[in-house]
């Protein structure tokens, strides 16, 4: 079991990064993964600006993932997030998980995802079309509740 | 004390730097007083802290509750709720 965080400005091939995880392996049968990407919200937002807590935002996440690869007996577990400006249909975020059955590829995934929401240091302001300066995203209470369910 | 303060999005704005290293008066004990503490330190500070309920705090990147005591940290992050994913 090995649990893999990385926090970076440049983007990411979610399919380079699979098939790392499964290379010369065997014994795995299934891979789960959850790729986030930046919406427009209607044609409104020309970029997100991601800003983070260097060093706190990858431990919350190896924690949030540390807790998903004992609980769902993964095998690995991968988690990327970006920051800086990210235009919208450009990727955020990509959580992978790699188990000998699907239940647990597939909760772990969601387990890191609803954690990550609520717990890792980042915060996303919108820059928006008309170069108008947007606000900040607000967090939301469904994101808690999606936690919850978990504890 | 001193100890190093960081702030991040709309706090970091509104105080209007990222970072400090401020001396804590004896009168800061634990989360709260401090956050009391630091909205008497001027206008920026004040908007920032207008609804302290909801700001979030770290000490030695850990979250902690309002409640809890301060102790001896190196550095304290004050932050709006998290909207990573």
């Amino acid at each position: 079991m090995g649990v893999t965080v990385r926090v970076q400005e440049e983007d990411f091939d979610p399919q380079a990064e699979q098939d790392a995880l499964t290379a010369d392996r065997t014994d795995v049968g299934a891979v789960a993964t959850f790729t986030g990407l930046c919406r427009s919200e209607g044609e409104s937002l020309s970029a997100l600006e991601l800003e983070h807590y260097p060093g706190m935002a990858e431990s919350q996440i190896e924690a949030a993932a540390t807790r998903a690869a004992d609980r769902f007996t993964v095998d690995a577990l991968l988690v990327i997030h970006r920051y800086g400006k990210i235009a919208p249909g450009e990727r955020i975020v990509f959580v992978a998980a790699t188990s000998r059955h699907r239940d647990a590829a597939f909760d772990a995934c969601r387990y890191v995802m609803d954690y990550l929401k609520t717990d890792a240091p980042f915060w996303k302001k919108e820059h928006r079309v008309d170069g108008s300066e947007g606000g900040w995203v607000d967090a939301k209470d469904a994101d808690d509740a999606a936690k919850e369910r978990w504890e | 004390m001193a100890v190093k303060l960081l702030y991040f999005a709309w706090l970091r704005e509104r105080i209007g730097v990222p970072e400090e290293t401020v001396e804590l008066p004896e009168s800061v004990t634990d989360v709260t007083t401090l956050l009391d503490w630091l909205a008497t330190r001027g206008e920026g500070y004040a908007y920032a802290l207008e609804s302290p309920e909801i700001v979030r705090v770290a000490l030695d990147q850990q979250l902690v509750h309002q409640s809890a005591q301060i102790g001896e940290p190196r550095e304290i992050a004050l932050f709006p709720p998290m909207t990573g994913g």
